[in-house]
């Protein structure tokens, strides 16, 4: 009898690295960084939010070196992070200066700022494009080139916020400025009840499917809103970091893209209505995740009796690295516990018939 | 050793930091520290709290074991001790005495282990009331109040449903009279092993981000009525194969050729020093 007990594990790890590489040898046709972050862009977004790391090369890397998995591209650039020192803190963004590539509101027709419908599938027929196989990229690129030098450049306007307008008309709250240190999930354990700024942390680095499946829970029965989009808006925004040789100055370091989403819902206000505002912010154009962060939030505010107004169960079960980590240790070997539980098992069976 | 990262994997300042939570809970026997675990190249729920624990701790003049199940060869055990030589080209050994550092999930080694030791647990779930109660908010302040009358309960209903306690591994123990702890997932065999020992037991929950110890000489008991001792997993009249040891905790083994049942030690480096013992 030829059984050992899980030995050998060594060569077989080994080997089974060298297995997966054959999984990516199928084609002499090599997949470029620079073609991922550009044509799988919306990919590189969703890697990047759910890891909490912005980076489209690195996120580009991370998605080649496993296959598009993005549970595992996640998974590299999390751990990657952790071994870089921090060395600054941004200031805090003001996305009122959201430099806005694409901006709606499913509130008002008429915002001020208007709507920018900007770059949606939103409107598309899904119909699969076979021509798209054919596509000349160099001829793509030449035409979207040609015309972009075409439009004359337009001085950019702010957009004013679209719940300013019912905030100044006292519909929906308004509040001091909190300019407390935010409650980093990445340096602390969450604590319950945990505050706003954990909370939303926590969201906006969650899984997509999970925030999302929560969010359509709430809407269709486990919670009680139907929320209006009043604003979503993507765009570009500035960071900076404080330095500390010149009193007060501070230097930018750069742009990343976000998308960010305000929900009203009606919510009591002693004897009368007013607005209540669910908020949503992600890395990238990930629009979808970043309305459902915003149902949620607000779900979370109602604290009811349903799954996704429970802040624990909410904020513990959908970040991407521990869901999947946990899951995918059931296959690690368990015969120690799994012995305890048949000496278990059996002693019942013995102790009942006795 | 890949000099891209840091010795150890984590920057200076963060294992300084869980050095720190580390400290605290051996001040503290069986108190759950939290901590802001870090995210390992290798899963959460694969051993990160351990794996932080160990990195946080380990220097040069270390020896380091590593064991699943019991077993140095395990799938999983090789994994972490690759990943640790990869960033800190630390000894490695399968001798139980000769580790300065050992880091084990589900197992704690038959060899008594002394006062220069540290066993390094791996804990997927670190709160022991978590069977009865589901809230993280709840638990704390049951510690806090030192309200364990559902575990008790828990144990009772057990015993009036299946006239036994039916938890099979990770029996909840009461650490110094004041707290109740989760030995992580090993088998009751392996609990008396955790009282008034030499070493110091630290456990870490990566995922679930907490730290809690047991330094050496605590008194670690497990939950039991008067009248109703601690059982643990019995291995009557059954030995191991290889080593004839009848004193471990056995791994049950089926022939698929012959559908016979053996049993052989969980331990695997035990049983290769028995054996080297019985063949002298």
């Amino acid at each position: 009898m030829a059984y050992v007990a899980v030995s050998g594990g060594k060569e077989a790890i080994e080997e089974s690295i060298k297995l997966l590489d054959y999984y990516r040898s199928g084609t002499i046709k090599d997949i470029e960084i620079e073609a991922i972050e550009n044509k799988l862009s919306l990919l590189v977004d969703r890697v990047m939010s759910e890891a909490g790391l912005y980076s489209k090369t690195y996120a580009a890397l991370a998605l080649k070196q496993c296959e598009g998995s993005i549970e595992e591209a996640v998974f590299l650039l999390r751990a990657y992070r952790s071994t870089l020192t921090r060395n600054y803190y941004t200031n805090i963004v003001d996305t009122d200066g959201m430099r806005v590539v694409r901006r709606i509101s499913a509130a008002f027709k008429d915002i001020a700022g208007g709507q920018i419908l900007g770059a949606t599938y939103d409107y598309t027929h899904r119909l699969i494009n076979f021509d798209i196989d054919k596509e000349d990229p160099v001829e793509l690129q030449r035409e979207m080139q040609k015309k972009l030098s075409q439009q004359a450049p337009e001085e950019i306007v702010l957009c004013p916020r679209v719940s300013g307008v019912l905030k100044a008309e006292g519909i929906i709250d308004s509040y001091e400025q909190n300019d407390l240190q935010p409650f980093d999930v990445t340096e602390h354990m969450l604590e319950f009840p945990t505050g706003r700024s954990a909370r939303l942390q926590t969201l906006s680095r969650a899984d997509t499917g999970f925030v999302s499946g929560l969010a359509y829970s709430a809407l269709r029965g486990f919670g009680q809103v139907h929320p209006t989009v009043g604003e979503l808006r993507s765009g570009y925004v500035d960071l900076c970091v404080p330095y500390p040789l010149e009193g007060g100055e501070s230097i930018y370091i750069g742009e990343i893209l976000i998308t960010e989403v305000e929900c009203f819902n009606t919510a009591d206000d002693t004897g009368q209505l007013k607005l209540a505002v669910g908020y949503g912010a992600v890395f990238g154009r990930n629009e979808t995740k970043a309305i459902a962060m915003a149902v949620v939030d607000h779900e979370l505010d109602n604290a009811g009796p349903y799954p996704a107004q429970n802040e624990e169960f909410v904020l513990m079960h959908g970040d991407s690295l521990e869901m999947n980590g946990f899951i995918s240790h059931l296959k690690l070997p368990h015969y120690v516990t799994f012995q305890s539980k048949l000496d278990s098992v059996r002693k019942t069976r013995r102790a009942g018939s006795e | 050793m890949n000099s891209n990262y840091n010795y150890a994997f984590l920057d200076e300042g963060s294992k300084r930091e869980i050095r720190r939570s580390i400290l605290k809970a051996v001040a503290i026997p069986g108190y759950q520290v939290p901590f802001g675990s870090r995210e390992l190249p290798i899963g959460r729920g694969w051993g990160t709290g351990g794996i932080q624990l160990t990195l946080s701790l380990i220097g040069p003049s270390d020896t380091l074991k590593v064991i699943d199940q019991g077993s140095d060869e395990s799938v999983n055990a090789v994994n972490i001790k690759k990943f640790v030589c990869l960033c800190t080209d630390v000894k490695t050994t399968i001798d139980t005495r000769d580790a300065t550092l050992i880091q084990t999930r589900h197992r704690i080694p038959e060899i008594p282990l002394d006062n220069g030791q540290i066993l390094v647990f791996q804990v997927p779930i670190p709160e022991p009331l978590r069977i009865v109660e589901a809230r993280e908010e709840a638990t704390k302040k049951m510690h806090a109040e030192k309200d364990y009358a559902p575990m008790w309960l828990q144990l009772y209903e057990s015993l009036v449903k299946y006239k036994k306690v039916t938890i099979p591994s990770e029996y909840p123990c009461m650490v110094e009279g004041r707290y109740v702890m989760n030995p992580s997932p090993i088998p009751k065999f392996d609990n008396p092993k955790l009282h008034k020992a030499e070493c110091l037991y630290l456990f870490g929950a990566g995922r679930e981000k907490k730290i809690y110890a047991i330094p050496p000489h605590t008194e670690v008991l497990p939950l039991a009525f008067d009248d109703v001792p601690f059982e643990r997993e019995s291995f009557l009249g059954k030995k191991c194969r290889q080593c004839g040891s009848e004193n471990t905790y056995l791994d049950e083994i089926f022939d698929a050729q012959t559908g016979e049942k053996f049993y052989q030690c969980s331990d695997t480096s035990y049983c290769l020093e028995a054996r080297s013992h019985v063949s002298k």
